[in-house]
């Protein structure tokens, strides 16, 4: 489908992805027009509900990314919501829904060039 | 049988409980739960192969709870249901009497030692046809799996007797209520049903102790013992947590480990 262009859904965190996001804005880096980013206070608050409402929405493909391990900025929710995700993408699987479609990432506020090729990796 | 009835008049005669939850005989030769607040009822109480229900369920409904300190009889589900609901501090001890039925003599437990020394004497691990059918959906393909779940789901009607017959799903307000914004959508329609079932077995994730009440209560028989299984499954093995073993204890789901697996994060 060369036609196919995807509705990606970008979940971050506002201390880290949602910083390099903007640092890419501001270097004036492109990125995908595709990608919806969707700021939160902290990967902890980004709820699997969400994520399903964002496929019910039409998503094609979900970016869920946050602050590397120790870096969390209340300490601990990256790493509560690691343990979620795993429960999670174990679940979606189970159920016959493809998890290659949530993308799962760290990245640091220096990440901004890898949050683009990440960007277009997808479209 | 008769050792059980024994003991609830002796408990309600003595006053030392205020109500004994038990199975009485239901229509159609099935068991359904009884209240007894009186000595003479005692006589009304069963125990057979037919009593299945947690009645552990009825420790967290504000009526049950306003009769008072009970006495419940407690199959394994429902005692490993009532050191899950005090690791969620949601159960006093020493404010209920377990009675635990051990071949056809009666075991009172009254506090969450006793209760967990006797959980802990059993085999609570997934049986081997529970591990059989898990592996079976592992065996399958994607697709095949989308499938079998689509079908089971679009029976889905939303009543929610899976939610009212689990005794760990005790919110009093529960997103499926929620209307701003509906996480459900309300018509007893397939729109939802994927996100109310995913929603139910992920608020359960590192909490259900299997009792497999759900799938009893489900009008239209979607097998929900498979997605609590599944669960069940991976926290044990990626996160070696098993609920209901312990009275103080973390749930699995609000800890971590700073070493959990994090091989599928880019």
């Amino acid at each position: 489908m060369p036609d196919f262009e995807p509705k990606i859904v970008a979940f971050v965190c506002n201390w880290c992805t949602y910083a390099g996001a903007d640092l890419t804005g501001t270097s004036r880096m492109k990125y995908s027009p595709q990608v919806s980013i969707i700021r939160f206070p902290c990967t902890g608050r980004i709820d699997f509900m969400l994520l399903l409402k964002a496929f019910a929405s039409g998503a094609d493909g979900i970016i869920v990314s946050g602050c590397h391990p120790n870096d969390c900025h209340y300490s601990s929710g990256n790493f509560h919501a690691r343990r979620r995700w795993i429960i999670f993408r174990g679940l979606l699987d189970f159920l016959g829904i493809d998890v290659r479609r949530v993308q799962f990432s760290w990245y640091g506020r220096w990440g901004r060039s890898r949050a683009t090729s990440a960007c277009a990796a997808w479209a | 049988m008769n050792a059980l009835r024994e003991k609830a008049r002796e408990l309600l005669a003595a006053k030392t409980v205020q109500v004994v939850i038990g199975y009485g005989r239901g229509s159609g030769g099935s068991a359904r739960a009884v209240f007894m607040r009186a000595p003479a009822q005692a006589a009304e109480l069963i125990f057979d192969a037919t009593c299945l229900q947690n009645l552990a369920v009825y420790l967290m409904k504000p009526e049950v709870r306003k009769l008072g300190k009970a006495a419940l009889v407690a199959t394994p589900a429902a005692l490993r249901t009532i050191l899950q609901l005090a690791a969620e501090n949601q159960v006093a001890d020493n404010s209920l009497l377990a009675l635990a039925p051990v071949g056809e003599d009666i075991m009172p437990l009254a506090t969450f030692a006793a209760i967990e020394a006797h959980v802990a004497a059993a085999d609570h691990d997934l049986s081997a046809a529970e591990g059989a059918e898990l592996g079976k959906f592992a065996a399958m393909g994607l697709e095949e799996r989308r499938r079998f779940w689509e079908e089971q789901f679009s029976r889905c009607l939303k009543c929610y007797a899976c939610r009212a017959a689990c005794p760990l799903c005790y919110c009093t307000r529960c997103t499926v209520e929620c209307n701003q914004p509906q996480w459900i959508p309300v018509p007893a329609h397939d729109l939802g049903n994927l996100e109310w079932n995913v929603m139910r077995a992920m608020h359960l994730a590192g909490r259900c102790v299997n009792c497999g009440d759900c799938s009893r209560a489900c009008p239209v028989g979607i097998p929900l013992y498979l997605l609590n299984q599944k669960l069940i499954s991976d926290v044990s093995s990626v996160f070696q947590a098993r609920s209901g073993m312990a009275a103080r204890s973390d749930n699995a789901m609000s800890t971590f480990k700073p070493n959990d697996p994090e091989d599928f994060i880019r």
